[in-house]
């Protein structure tokens, strides 16, 4: 199938321009051509941390986009899962004196143990995954609305207890003074190197996804979405398959939630409450749901417009402050929708689309092809 | 009838249904409903709408499960399992409703029919294991014969959505072969079709029938039931009032009655 094969290579030639352009913007903030750095090309609107942010988010948003835009189920609660991979590793790496593995197994976890904090990454997915699943398997059985209830409930509880999870989980305070990612004696800081992390895991992630969804599993997935009925006709193992997308979406989610900590190295319950998920499935559904490729822009167009009204706002509205600010941006949200409602990837194929056609018009129409053959 | 069949009845019959009985809530959908679908025929069952046509196909593919009775698919007791496990078992079907998926491509549709036919799982597909790649290149050239045999080849790359309503019918005959059944379920394949498109489904049919697939089919049309069925059995209200050939079928008074009501014969 020549379809196929360029697909394949389509997934490949995409993954590998992105990644220039992560390394080109990296490089400029690392080597300052010209004496310029990352924040002086955007005019001082947009960080460098901005983007470490960005990456970070697309990772959950990359399996929010497979939950949501490819097998049809709505999540409410994705920062849930996302806090619970961040407190897994800043508990579990965090050598304060009245918390953390201090208290859980003291004086066992030795200082020249580098690779311990990547070990509780993969803890925290495993935790994560394992806490989805028995989960999932009730709450998927939900539809619709319903199941966007269910998922809401499950994130706000998951909040809830890390809020008041005592000196465990240091209640509202949090847990601070995570350490930093190191190989070795490689320390992942300062922020260019954690930048680099950070965006190859992203990278790798929706590596993976785009292989997936455009795989057996990919497609079983689709049918869920365009018709639950014929799906299982057709063999899907339904529950099955949405309890597996939804597991992975939230190993997603706590990979980030790991990295934020170790990049953050304070974590508190403040990013993980509704608004938090809220924010992810605004994300997902401005990058395009069904898009893999959407995600980042979905997660970066959020967060540029947000840096752009703080620091814009002012000198366009005297005496603007923070709830001008939303208000703003809740009103450019319901633009966006109404005239993209599937999201900017997908404005940006139709465009695309448009653009080709406009060069080979003569083409002929398939359907016109079709009857022709049966005439 | 049942004599001669004598001890053969595993080896001729693929599919039994016995004592099958529905009720949505109050309502008495199918009422102690028996019948019996021979290896390689071509059997139609017809009625008046709310006969039960579909509700038998909905109980038969899993979609719904039954109130009391039991079906039989080579010989084995399929009813309480799932639909994907039944699937699995060599039992497909089609929507009267159209049940494409218009999110995929008209030969991803296909590629979906042989989801059983392959096994490569979340890791093989995401890591890419030259398994599962090879996997997906079978799947791929299989889905596209099957194209080929109803006659959509050539639309293959377009969105599923954009093929006129005919030729999504045709696509969901495609997509139920991909399955590799033994038995095929036809939901009112004829409706909404032209008279050339009609044509070219009779055609069709016979040929499903050729390859040695057991073709069920709820009709409404009745010149296109009588000219391409062997056996048929007649609904009216649940129940069964007649079963034969389409000409022992036509001739029966209840059949009559039931499609043209009672009062129309006094009339005549």
């Amino acid at each position: 199938m020549q379809r196929q094969g360029w697909r394949r290579h389509q997934i490949s030639i995409g993954i590998g321009v992105f990644a220039i352009v992560i390394f080109l913007l990296g490089w400029i903030e690392m080597a300052r051509p010209l004496g310029f750095e990352f924040s002086d090309v955007t005019g001082g609107i947009v960080g460098f941390d901005t983007l470490i942010r960005v990456g970070l988010l697309t990772i959950v948003v990359v399996g929010l986009n497979m939950l949501m835009g490819h097998a049809g189920q709505i999540s409410l609660g994705q920062a849930g899962f996302y806090a619970i991979g961040a407190y897994v590793s800043a508990i579990m790496t965090t050598r304060a004196a009245s918390r953390g593995i201090n208290v859980l197994f003291p004086g066992v976890i030795r200082e020249e143990w580098w690779w311990w904090p990547w070990l509780m990454i993969l803890a925290g997915m495993v935790v994560t995954g394992g806490i989805a699943y028995l989960i999932g398997r009730p709450v998927l059985r939900l539809k619709g609305h319903y199941l966007a209830m269910g998922t809401l409930g499950v994130g706000l509880i998951i909040f809830v207890l890390f809020r008041e999870g005592g000196t465990f989980t240091g209640a509202s305070d949090g847990v601070g003074s995570v350490p930093r990612l190191c190989i070795g004696s490689f320390e992942m800081w300062p922020r260019e190197r954690y930048y680099f992390l950070v965006w190859a895991v992203a990278l790798a992630v929706m590596w993976l996804s785009l292989n997936i969804v455009n795989s057996r599993v990919g497609r079983g997935l689709r049918a869920i979405e365009g018709s639950e009925l014929a799906a299982q006709t057709m063999g899907v193992d339904i529950e099955k398959f949405k309890l597996q997308v939804f597991v992975l979406s939230t190993v997603y989610a706590s990979i980030a939630g790991s990295l934020y900590a170790h990049y953050q190295t304070l974590v508190n319950p403040t990013p993980f409450g509704f608004v938090g998920s809220l924010d992810l499935v605004i994300m997902a559904a401005l990058g395009g749901l069904a898009s893999i490729w959407g995600a980042p822009f979905g997660v970066g167009i959020v967060y540029v417009i947000k840096e752009v009204l703080r620091a814009r706002l002012q000198t366009l509205l005297r005496g603007a402050g923070g709830e001008h600010e939303i208000i703003i941006f809740g009103l450019l949200l319901v633009l966006i929708m109404i005239f993209m409602p599937q999201g900017l990837s997908y404005a940006a194929g139709k465009a695309f689309g448009w653009l080709r056609n406009l060069s080979r018009r003569e083409r002929k129409n398939p359907i016109d092809r079709l009857t022709e053959k049966a005439t | 009838m049942q004599a001669d069949i004598g001890g053969d009845v595993a080896e001729n019959t693929i599919l039994e249904v016995e004592g099958l009985k529905k009720t949505f809530g109050g309502l008495l959908a199918l009422d102690d409903l028996s019948f019996d679908v021979k290896r390689g025929e071509i059997f139609s069952i017809i009625g008046p709408n709310g006969a039960g046509k579909t509700t038998i196909f909905n109980l038969i593919s899993g979609v719904l499960p039954t109130t009391s009775g039991e079906i039989r698919f080579q010989s084995k007791a399929i009813n309480g399992l799932k639909p994907h496990v039944i699937a699995g078992l060599g039992l497909s079907r089609t929507f009267q409703n159209l049940q494409v998926f218009n999110n995929m491509s008209v030969l991803e549709n296909v590629m979906v029919g042989r989801h059983l036919q392959s096994a490569y799982g979340m890791i093989s597909a995401g890591l890419r294991l030259p398994g599962g790649q090879r996997e997906e290149r079978e799947i791929a050239d299989r889905a596209m014969e099957h194209l080929a045999f109803v006659g959509l080849d050539s639309a293959a790359a377009m969105g599923a959505s954009s093929l006129p309503f005919g030729k999504q019918r045709t696509l969901e005959i495609a997509r139920a072969m991909a399955t590799e059944p033994k038995l095929l379920m036809l939901d009112e394949p004829g409706a909404g079709l032209n008279r050339p498109e009609k044509e070219a489904l009779d055609g069709l049919v016979r040929r499903i029938r050729d390859r040695g697939v057991t073709v069920v089919l709820v009709e409404h049309d009745m010149a296109f039931v009588m000219g391409i069925a062997e056996r048929i059995i007649v609904l009216d209200y649940g129940e069964k009032i007649a079963e034969g050939t389409p000409d022992e079928v036509q001739k029966d008074p209840k059949v009559i009655a039931a499609y043209l009501g009672d009062e129309e014969i006094h009339l005549i």
